[in-house]
C-alpha cells in the first residue's frame, strides 16, 4: 500500500482524527464480523461432512445447524453496527468540514468571493463535500480491513491447508499492484472521459441556453441534428476508453478467479490421495472467496474515493488560502462617539497586478464631514472602500481611526461602527424586516420602520404586495436599483454608526429615487463621518471636501469652488457632463 | 405507470443490444455460481475415492469457469455502457426537439435560471435506466428462473424455497428500506434546497453580510442546517445498512434452509450426498443477481421523478404557434402596435399597458424610460417569442401571428442583453447570421462593429475560441460583437435593446453615429435608458409602468418638460466618467 501515501491521502486522514474513535470501532466490529464469516463457514463444512459422509440425520446436526443460526445472525447483526459506525465517522467529518469551509468562506471575504463563481463555490460546498463521504465510510476502513481480514482468514487456514494458504498469500499482493499499475493507467483514460462528458454537457447547456438566439438567427431547427452527432461523437470516443479502462477491473477479475479455480482443483486432486480431508477442503473453499472479497471491494470502492479526492483538492485550495487581512493578537476597542479616518500614504495592489490600485493616499476625514470621493472607473475608489471595511489590508501605509491603527482593532467592533451602504445591496431570503434589522437584530419593529421613514424606503414597501411582510431574495419579490438602495439606506440608518461609507450607484434615470436618497443621505449625515463614492454632481456640489483620485493616486483634495477654479481634474470631470448635454 | 411506460419506450429502439448485455449479465452469474457449485461438486465427489478419470470433467469445468468470467464481465460492461452513451444520445436529441418550439415563452414560468441544468441532470438520471434499473431486474429474473430449474431436477420443494428467499430479499428487503427511508428522503431534499439557498446567500451577499456584522449568524444558520441534514442523512444510512444487513440475512438463511430442508432428503435418498456441498453453493451463487436490485430500485425512484419533470415541461403546447397557412412577410412595411397590452401571466402585473405606436418603414424610432421590463418586452412581442396578452401586432396589414415565426424572424435584426456567443470560434459565431459569409465580409462587420482593433489583438483571429469556455469578452465587446452579427444578417427591421448599456461614453456616442447612419433608410428601433443622440431619431416614445406617457421628437419632449426633460437632467448630471 506504500505508493497510496501521497499528501492528499494524509490530508484526508487528518480530517478523520478527532473521530478515531469510530474508526476505531469499525474496524472492530468489522474484524468480529470476520470471526463470525470464519464461524459460520466452518460450522457450514462441517455439517455438509456429517450428512454427506457420515450419513448423520437432522437431529443429530441439529446443534451445529443452531449454532449455524446463531452465527449467522450475529455475523450480520455486526455488519450492520460496522456500517453504521463507519457512517458516523463520515458524517460528522462532512459536518466539520462544512462549517469550517464556511467560515474560511467567510474570512476570504468579497474581495476574494467576487472573483468566483458562486454555484461553483455552493456546489464545492454541499455536492463536493458530499462526494467525500464514501472515501470516509467506506474507502479509508476498507483499506485496512482489506488487510486485516485476509489476513485474519489466512491465519485460521494456514494451520489446516499450508498449501492453499501459501497460494493465497502469494496471489494477494499481485491484486494491489495489479490494481496500481493498471488502475493508474485507466484512471487517466477515465479522467480524459470525465472532461470529454463535462465539455459535451456543457455544448448541451449552451445550445438549450442559447435557444431564444439561435431562434432569432433561424438556426435553432437545424441544431437538432449537430445535438445527435455530438452526442454519437461522445458515445464512440468514450468507448474507445472504457474499453482500456475497464481492463484493470478485467485483470483484478481474471486473478480472483483463476487463483480460486486453482485453489479448487488442488484441492480435488489433493482429497484424490487422501491428503486433506473432505471438511479442511470444504471449509477452505468456502473461505476462499471470502479472501480476495475485500481486495475486490477496495476496486470498488476506489472510483467513487478518486472523486472524493478531486472535490477534496478544491476544498482544501479553499481552506488553504491565505486571509487578506491579519487579525490582531490583542484586540483594541475604539471608544464611542465620533469617529476620525485617517489614511496615511496608504498603498495597495492587488496580488497579479502590475500597477498599484491605491497608490500613496493619504487623507484625513473629520468627524461630522461629508468627503466626495470621486474619479475615473479604476481610479482605485473601490479599493479604498474595501481598505475603510477591512476587506483588504494596505500593502504600504496604514489606516486608522481616532489614532489606532485599523490593524490593531477587532475587526467586528470595526465594523460595527461603519455603516455600509454599497451599489448593489443584497437582499436576503426573508422578508422586509428581515432584511432591514439585519443591520440591529435586537431592534424593535417599530425602530426598523422608523429607520424606512428615514431612509425614504417607507413609500415603496407600502405598495409592496405584503408591504413590510413582503418576502424578498430569489424567489420572493424583484427591488429596482432604487428601491435596494433606499432599503440599504434604512439599514444605515438602524445601524446608527458614526461613520458611513455611500457608494453611490450609476443613473438608472429614475428621478424620483434618486431625488430621495439625495434627501435621505442628507438626513444620515448629521453628525458623523461620511465618505460618499460620488458619481452625481449634486452630491459632490454638497459635500464639504472632495478628494479627486486618478490612477490610483490622490490627485486632487478641496471644496468645489476650490477644485473648480484649479481647472484641473474635477474641473474636467465636472465640465464633461456639459459636453454631452451641449450636443 | 404511465412514466414507467414512456420511459421504456425509450429503451425499445436498442432492444437487441439489451438482450445481448442481459445475456452476458446472467452469463456473469452463471459462471461465478458454475465455479463455487462445481468446485464443491468436485471436493465432494473427490472426497468418494473416484479415478482420477472421473473428475476430469468436474476439472475442466471449473477451470472454464474459472477463466471465463472476468472476460463475460468485460464483455457486458463493454455492451452496457454502449446501450447507455446511445441512450443517452437520443434522450437528449429528443429534449432538444421538444424544447425547441417551446423556448422562450413555455420555460418563462420557471423562473430559476437553473431549469435548463436541472433538466440536463434529470436527462442524465435518465441514462440509467437500463445499466441500473431495467438491466440489473432482467439479469435477476433470468437468473432466478435458472436457479429454480436446476434446483427441480433435485427437488422442487427446494426451489420454491430458494425462489421464495431470492424474491423476498431482492424485492421485498428493498421495498421495505424504500418505505422506510422515504420521509426522510424527502425531508432531506428539503434541507439541501435550504441549505443550498443559504450558502448562496453568504457567498453573494458576503459583503453585506461583514459589513453588517451578521456573517456569525449566518453561520450559525448553516451549521443548524447542516446539523439537520446529518441527522437525515444518518437515519438513511442506517436505512441503507439495514437493508444490505436483511440482504445478507437472506442469503445466508437462504443457505441455512435449503440446508435444512436437504437433510432429510438426503436421508432418505431422494437427492444424492455428493449433491448436497453443489446445491448450497448453487443457492449462494444465485443471491449474486439480486444484490444490485436494491440499487436498482433507488435509481427506478430518480428516474421515474426525473423522467416526470421533463415530460411535465416537454409536454407543453408550445406557445407559439405557426398558422396552417403562413402568409409571406413582406420585405418593407410598417411596423404597428395597436393598443398592445402584455402581462407574463394571467395574475402578473401589466407589463404594457395600451401601447400604440407605428414605425414606418425607413423610419428610426426610439423607446426609452426607467430601467425595467416593458421596453424589452416590445422586442420580445415583435420576434413572436411572446404574443400579446391583448392588442395586435401588425407588419403591414397583417398580424404577425399570420406568419411563419421563422420567416418573421428573418426579416428582424435583434440585438439585445440576452444575445448570447456560444462556446465555439468567433468565426462560426458571426457565421450563425450568415452561413456562406466570407471572411472579409466577417473583417468587414467587425470593423463597423468598432471592433476592429480587437480583431488585431486576436493572434488566432477568426478562430479564436470564444464562449463559456474560451475567451471572455467584456460586457461592452460582448455587445458589439452581437452588432457585428447583426450587420451580418442584413435584416429590414432593426431592433437595438439596450446596445451600450456596457460602453463608455466617448464609446457609446461613436457607436450610436456609426449605427444610426449605417442603418439609414432600414427601420429601426432603439429601446434605451440612456438618452444620447435621441436628437437624430424621427420620433422618441418614453414608456413609464408600461404606459406610453410622452412622444414626440427631442426637441419637443425637452420644451415640454415632462418625464423625458427630468430623465436627461438626471443622466447629465451624473459625472461622465466613473
Amino acid at each position: 500500500m506504500g505508493s497510496f501515501q501521497n499528501s492528499m491521502n494524509k490530508r484526508l486522514r487528518r480530517e478523520l482524527a478527532p473521530f478515531r474513535t469510530f474508526l476505531v470501532a469499525t474496524i472492530a466490529f468489522g474484524s468480529l464480523a470476520t470471526v463470525a464469516t470464519i464461524l459460520q463457514w466452518a460450522l457450514f463444512a462441517r455439517i455438509v461432512d456429517r450428512v454427506f459422509l457420515k450419513q448423520q440425520t437432522l437431529a443429530q446436526v441439529g446443534t451445529l445447524l443452531a449454532a449455524l443460526l446463531l452465527a449467522i445472525l450475529a455475523r450480520v447483526a455486526l455488519i450492520w453496527l460496522r456500517s453504521l459506525v463507519a457512517q458516523e465517522t463520515a458524517l460528522r467529518a462532512k459536518a466539520d468540514l462544512r462549517d469550517r469551509f464556511f467560515q474560511q468562506l467567510m474570512r476570504l471575504g468579497p474581495s476574494y468571493l467576487r472573483d468566483q463563481r458562486t454555484g461553483e463555490l455552493v456546489s464545492t460546498a454541499t455536492d463536493g463535500i458530499e462526494r467525500l463521504d464514501p472515501y470516509f465510510a467506506r474507502y479509508l476502513p476498507q483499506t485496512i480491513m482489506s488487510v486485516l481480514t485476509p489476513l485474519l482468514i489466512v491465519a485460521c487456514i494456514f494451520p489446516i491447508d499450508w498449501i492453499s494458504g501459501a497460494i493465497m498469500l502469494g496471489t494477494a499482493p499481485v491484486i494491489p499492484i495489479l490494481m496500481i499499475v493498471v488502475g493508474s493507467f485507466s484512471e487517466k483514460q477515465m479522467k480524459r472521459q470525465w472532461l470529454a462528458l463535462s465539455r459535451m454537457s456543457a455544448y448541451f447547456l449552451d445550445v438549450l441556453q442559447g435557444l431564444p438566439t439561435l431562434k432569432l438567427l433561424g438556426r435553432s431547427r437545424g441544431e437538432a441534428e449537430r445535438v445527435a452527432k455530438v452526442s454519437d461523437e461522445y458515445r464512440v470516443r468514450t468507448m474507445k476508453v472504457l474499453r482500456y479502462a475497464f481492463l484493470s477491473g478485467l485483470a483484478l477479475e481474471f486473478m480472483t478467479m483463476a487463483a480460486i479455480a486453482l485453489i479448487a482443483v488442488m484441492l480435488g486432486v489433493r482429497l484424490l490421495s487422501d491428503n486433506i480431508s473432505f471438511v479442511s477442503a470444504f471449509f477452505v473453499l468456502l473461505l476462499v472467496p471470502e479472501f480476495y472479497r475485500p481486495l475486490r471491494d477496495l476496486g470498488a470502492d476506489r472510483h467513487a474515493a478518486m472523486e472524493g479526492k478531486s472535490a477534496a483538492e478544491r476544498i482544501f485550495a479553499i481552506l488553504d488560502e491565505p486571509l487578506p487581512v491579519r487579525l490582531p493578537e490583542h484586540p483594541a476597542r475604539l471608544s464611542a462617539g465620533s469617529v476620525a479616518i485617517e489614511l496615511s500614504s496608504v498603498c495597495f495592489r492587488y496580488p497579479e497586478a502590475e500597477q498599484p490600485a491605491v497608490a500613496d493616499v493619504s487623507l484625513r476625514l473629520e468627524p461630522g464631514t461629508r468627503t466626495a470621493l470621486v474619479g475615473a472607473s479604476g481610479s482605485g475608489k473601490s479599493t479604498i472602500v474595501n481598505l475603510l471595511l477591512r476587506f483588504l489590508d494596505p500593502s504600504e501605509g496604514h489606516i486608522s481611526a481616532n489614532g489606532i491603527p485599523l490593524s490593531e482593532l477587532s475587526l467586528d467592533l470595526w465594523r460595527e461602527q461603519v455603516a455600509l451602504v454599497p451599489q448593489r445591496p443584497y437582499l436576503f431570503y426573508g422578508n422586509v424586516l428581515d432584511n432591514i434589522r439585519l443591520a440591529r437584530p435586537d431592534a424593535t419593529d417599530d425602530e426598523v420602520r422608523r429607520a424606512a421613514e428615514l431612509a425614504g424606503a417607507a413609500e415603496f414597501i407600502a405598495t409592496l404586495s405584503d408591504g413590510y411582510a413582503t418576502q424578498l431574495g430569489e424567489q420572493g419579490a424583484r427591488l429596482s436599483q432604487g428601491q435596494s438602495q433606499r432599503l440599504a439606506l434604512a439599514r444605515a440608518f438602524l445601524k446608527d454608526a458614526p461613520f458611513v461609507v455611500l457608494d453611490e450607484p450609476t443613473s438608472s434615470l429614475d428621478p424620483e429615487s434618486e431625488e430621495r436618497i439625495r434627501l435621505s443621505l442628507d438626513q444620515l449625515s448629521l453628525g458623523r463621518t461620511v465618505l460618499v463614492v460620488a458619481h452625481r454632481l449634486k452630491t459632490v456640489y454638497t459635500a464639504d471636501r472632495i478628494a479627486v483620485l486618478d490612477h490610483g493616486r490622490l490627485v486632487e483634495y478641496g471644496s468645489h469652488d476650490e477644485l473648480l477654479a484649479r481647472g484641473g481634474h474635477y474641473a474636467a470631470l465636472a465640465g464633461a457632463y456639459s459636453l454631452a448635454a451641449a450636443d | 405507470m404511465k412514466t414507467t411506460t414512456r420511459l421504456l419506450g425509450f429503451l425499445a429502439p436498442y432492444r437487441w443490444w439489451i438482450a445481448l448485455a442481459v445475456f452476458f449479465g446472467v452469463l456473469t452469474v452463471a459462471t461465478n455460481t458454475g465455479l463455487l457449485a462445481t468446485a464443491a461438486y468436485l471436493i465432494s465427489a473427490a472426497a468418494l475415492h473416484p479415478l482420477l478419470i472421473e473428475l476430469t470433467a468436474a476439472i475442466y469445468l471449473v477451470r472454464i469457469f474459472g477463466i471465463s468470467r472476468a472476460f463475460v464481465r468485460y464483455a457486458e460492461r463493454i455492451v452496457s455502457h454502449d446501450v447507455t452513451f446511445r441512450l443517452l444520445g437520443n434522450l437528449r436529441a429528443q429534449l432538444y426537439t421538444r424544447l425547441e418550439p417551446l423556448a422562450p415563452a413555455r420555460l418563462a414560468a420557471y423562473r430559476s435560471g437553473d431549469l435548463l441544468a436541472r433538466m440536463i441532470r434529470d436527462i442524465d438520471d435518465l441514462q440509467n435506466l437500463f445499466q441500473q434499473v431495467a438491466g440489473p431486474v432482467l439479469i435477476a429474473v433470468t437468473s432466478a428462473v435458472v436457479m429454480v430449474v436446476a434446483f427441480s431436477l433435485f427437488s422442487p420443494l427446494l426451489a420454491v424455497v430458494g425462489l421464495a428467499f431470492l424474491v423476498v430479499t431482492g424485492a421485498g428487503v428493498p421495498l421495505l428500506a424504500r418505505s422506510l427511508g422515504r420521509e426522510a428522503g424527502r425531508r432531506e431534499l428539503v434541507v439541501r434546497a435550504e441549505l443550498n439557498a443559504q450558502l448562496i446567500d453568504g457567498v453573494q451577499g458576503v459583503q453585506d453580510l461583514l459589513a453588517l456584522g451578521r456573517a456569525g449568524d449566518q453561520r450559525q444558520r448553516i451549521a443548524t442546517l447542516s446539523t439537520e441534514l446529518s441527522g437525515l442523512q444518518r437515519r438513511m444510512a442506517s436505512i441503507t445498512g439495514l437493508e444490505q444487513a436483511l440482504s445478507d440475512l437472506g442469503t445466508s438463511l437462504a443457505l441455512w434452509t435449503i440446508l435444512l430442508l436437504a437433510i432429510p432428503l438426503v436421508g432418505d435418498g431422494t437427492i444424492r450426498g455428493v449433491y448436497l456441498a453443489t446445491l448450497g453453493l448453487i443457492m449462494l451463487g444465485s443471491f449474486e443477481a439480486v444484490r444490485p436490485l436494491g440499487r436498482a430500485f433507488q435509481f427506478l425512484g430518480r428516474t421515474l421523478s426525473a423522467g416526470e419533470r421533463v415530460f411535465e415541461i416537454v409536454d407543453a403546447e408550445p406557445e407559439i404557434v405557426d398558422p396552417a397557412t403562413p402568409r409571406t412577410a413582406p420585405v418593407r412595411a410598417s411596423l404597428s402596435f395597436d393598443d398592445v397590452s402584455f402581462a407574463y401571466g394571467p395574475d402578473e402585473t401589466l407589463v404594457l399597458d395600451h401601447v400604440s405606436l407605428e414605425l414606418p418603414p425607413g423610419k428610426h424610432l426610439a423607446v426609452v424610460g426607467p430601467s425595467g421590463a416593458g421596453k424589452s418586452t416590445i422586442a420580445n412581442l415583435i420576434v413572436r417569442f411572446w404574443d400579446p396578452t391583448s392588442g395586435t401586432i401588425r407588419l403591414g396589414e397583417h398580424d404577425l401571428r399570420d406568419f411563419a415565426q421563422e420567416d418573421l424572424r428573418a426579416h428582424v435584426g435583434l440585438v439585445s442583453q440576452n444575445t448570447r456567443l456560444f462556446t465555439n470560434t468567433l468565426r462560426a459565431n458571426l457565421r450563425l447570421a450568415k452561413l456562406d459569409a466570407t471572411d472579409d465580409e466577417l473583417h468587414a462587420a467587425l470593423h463597423r462593429a468598432q471592433l476592429g482593433d480587437l480583431l488585431a489583438r486576436l493572434p488566432e483571429g477568426l478562430d479564436t475560441w470564444i464562449g463559456e469556455q474560451g475567451l471572455r469578452f467584456s460586457g461592452g465587446e460582448r455587445q458589439r460583437l452581437a452588432i457585428a452579427r447583426l450587420l451580418l444578417k442584413d435584416a429590414p427591421l432593426i431592433i437595438l435593446d439596450e446596445p451600450t448599456a456596457n460602453l463608455d461614453p466617448l464609446t457609446e456616442r461613436d457607436l450610436l453615429a456609426t449605427l444610426l447612419d449605417l442603418f439609414h433608410g432600414r427601420s429601426l428601433l432603439l429601446i434605451t435608458h440612456r438618452l444620447v443622440r435621441l436628437e437624430q431619431l424621427d420620433e422618441i416614445l418614453v414608456l413609464d409602468h408600461g404606459r406610453i406617457i410622452e412622444r414626440g421628437t427631442h426637441r419637443a419632449l425637452t420644451q415640454s418638460d415632462g418625464l423625458y426633460q427630468r430623465m436627461l437632467e438626471v443622466q447629465d448630471e451624473v459625472f461622465a466618467v466613473g
